[in-house]
């Protein structure tokens, strides 16, 4: 398929007409890059999020993800195109880590049982966590958590992965090792990462390009590659992209 | 046409076209019949392979590693430039993993008793620990009455007997009619029709209501605070009360085990009440006997302690549901299952303690009251 990934025009979401967190949002995430949606908190990074991925509903706007609107797809239970990593994992708490992987294949394919643990304890193998596979997720600390949480989005081989504030609680090094393992995996398997973030070493290391949302305007105050939004006129949208510090104004 | 093939030439698998997620099942089996008898050497051949993904490629580690195990050496060989950082990254050119240790067989019938009453000793290990914080919280409770928060009690009671008031209502006015029809034909065989009103009377008060009220707040009070508690658990909320400087025991725990001992008895002498209503309506409607006949034959069985017994019953079970329902939210772990099994828990326990205390506050009554 050619054409951006995901392609949006005037896209309003938020609560109802009268309560949107953000209106008018066109942009386009093409395919191969790792892509930003930055803001400061309540700016509606997440529900944007939701909307792209189809558990909410926009507004008002076009939305098209790989070709299809993610909410007739979410509707339809159809096999879902892409894979979602929740902001504290989401893995389920009655499965062992390697079942959690292993949960989509069961359901979408009809690989035998052995061919699906395997490919959970490679999926587990490929974040670092391959001597997980048996542990309950309740044993897991947060990075793991997010690590197993990628794995299992990554189990249907999607070329299209959202990741929800991948390193937020996370402390300096396992954050550096996220973002590692995204820039790793999104070079090896080609694949497509919009994430949202308002880390800056996040955005610094790995965003190839991005938007940033602002609560106050209720709109994209800005969007393009880091090394250019770091000379942006609003003090805000720059203090994305400086080192990191306590941000501009506060 | 299938848009990929796996074929074996002497000791070599060669792989031809897009080995992809949609097809694993099918490459997986085939791999499996080539490989029955691998030999001393067997290659896995990539050089044909146009697209492979990740899924394939564990597959392929997978095969990889049964292979060594079995005694074969085996390599991925021939994966173009642009493959290998992905046959890299999924470890399928590496020394495959030592073999897991074999799983421990699960256990027996005799450990699995063993276990399982091990496992009720720490319970009740637990709540005797559990009653001894509370205790001794009362005591801190009357040195600072302000750690407790006497705001929620009153919302507790409101939840707790309040809006269980129309299902409380419903069930014991049932109940009094259910022993009403259940006795009526015997007491008629007798001529005894104005007995009913003693037989509806005495075993409502006494027994029935008290127990029927328990089973209701269990299912309501006490799996609502077991949840709620169990939440408060896992979301770090007690932790955050600790480390506040706060104990969860005055703060959360007291509010719940007061409104559930004033809202037990509450709740138990409007069942009483409603319940002798079910009764009257079958005496009336259903057997020859007027309003008046029920109410004063009522007026003579049912005595004063028939009508306490049965409230200080209510007492003692409204202060255990509430003790064991924060006891299990206080003990979650986990997560939402966690949650979920504490909540069912704490129901079970609430049901056979109110049992047992009916058993003893009945023998003791018995002995007191002749």
């Amino acid at each position: 398929m050619s054409g951006p990934v995901i392609a949006t025009r005037d896209l309003a979401i938020g609560w109802s007409p009268s309560e949107l967190l953000l209106e008018h949002a066109s942009f386009q995430v093409e395919r191969g890059e790792v892509f930003g949606i930055l803001g400061r908190s309540a700016a509606g990074k997440s529900t944007l999020l939701r909307v792209l991925i189809g558990l909410e509903s926009p507004i008002a706007g076009d939305l098209d993800v790989l070709g299809e609107r993610p909410q007739a797809t979410i509707a339809s239970h159809k096999r879902p195109s892409f894979g979602v990593m929740y902001q504290h994992g989401a893995l389920f708490g009655a499965l062992t880590v390697g079942q959690n992987v292993g949960l989509p294949l069961e359901v979408w394919t009809d690989l035998p049982a052995d061919a699906v643990r395997a490919i959970a304890r490679a999926k587990l193998a490929l974040v670092g966590l391959g001597d997980t596979v048996d542990q309950s997720p309740a044993t897991l600390s947060g990075g793991m958590r997010k690590r197993a949480a990628i794995a299992r989005a990554l189990a249907l081989e999607p070329p299209l992965l959202f990741l929800d504030e991948p390193c937020s609680g996370l402390d300096p090094v396992t954050s550096a090792e996220i973002d590692h393992l995204i820039a790793t995996l999104a070079h090896a398997y080609g694949l497509t990462i919009v994430l949202v973030t308002h880390e800056r070493s996040t955005i610094q290391t790995i965003v190839d390009r991005c938007i940033v949302l602002d609560r106050g305007e209720r709109r994209i105050v800005a969007g393009g590659v880091p090394a250019e939004l770091a000379q942006h006129p609003i003090p805000e949208v720059r203090a994305f992209f400086v080192p990191a510090g306590p941000l501009e104004g506060e | 046409m299938t848009p990929w093939q796996a074929t074996r030439e002497g000791n070599r698998i060669i792989l031809v076209g897009e080995l992809l997620i949609d097809d694993a099942t099918a490459i997986w089996r085939t791999l499996q019949r080539l490989t029955r008898a691998p030999g001393k050497h067997l290659d896995l051949d990539l050089g044909h392979a146009s697209a492979i993904d990740g899924a394939v490629l564990s597959l392929l580690a997978a095969l990889r590693a049964q292979l060594i195990a079995r005694g074969t050496s085996c390599e991925l060989v021939g994966a173009r430039d642009e493959l290998r950082p992905l046959v890299h990254l999924q470890g399928a050119d590496a020394a495959p993993p030592p073999r897991p240790p074999p799983r421990t067989p699960p256990p027996g019938g005799i450990a699995r008793i063993g276990a399982g009453i091990e496992r009720m000793a720490h319970e009740t290990r637990d709540l005797i620990g559990f009653f001894g914080e509370l205790v001794a919280s009362s005591w801190q409770v009357v040195r600072r009455p302000r750690t407790v928060n006497w705001r929620s009690v009153g919302g507790h009671i409101e939840r707790a007997a309040a809006d269980g008031i129309p299902i409380v209502v419903l069930l014991d006015f049932l109940v009094g009619f259910v022993i009403a029809i259940q006795t009526m034909y015997v007491l008629e065989l007798y001529g005894a029709e104005v007995f009913i009103a003693d037989m509806v009377g005495i075993s409502v008060t006494r027994e029935l209501i008290p127990l029927m009220t328990a089973i209701i707040m269990s299912g309501r009070s006490g799996a609502a605070f077991a949840a709620e508690l169990g939440t408060m658990r896992i979301d770090q909320e007690i932790d955050a009360l600790r480390t506040m400087g706060i104990s969860p025991m005055p703060y959360l725990v007291m509010p719940r085990v007061l409104a559930l001992t004033i809202a037990a008895p509450l709740l138990t002498l409007l069942g009483d009440v409603v319940a002798i209503l079910g009764g009257a309506l079958v005496a009336v409607h259903g057997m020859e006997l007027t309003s008046e006949m029920y109410f004063n034959e009522l007026r003579l069985a049912v005595l004063f302690s028939d009508v306490w017994t049965g409230l200080v019953k209510s007492v003692g079970f409204g202060l255990t549901i509430a003790f064991i329902g924060c006891q299990q939210g206080l003990a979650t772990s986990g997560s939402a299952e966690g949650v979920g099994r504490r909540t069912t828990s704490a129901v079970v326990a609430c049901l056979f303690a109110i049992v047992l205390l009916d058993t003893a506050f009945t023998v003791v009554f018995r002995v007191v009251l002749g």
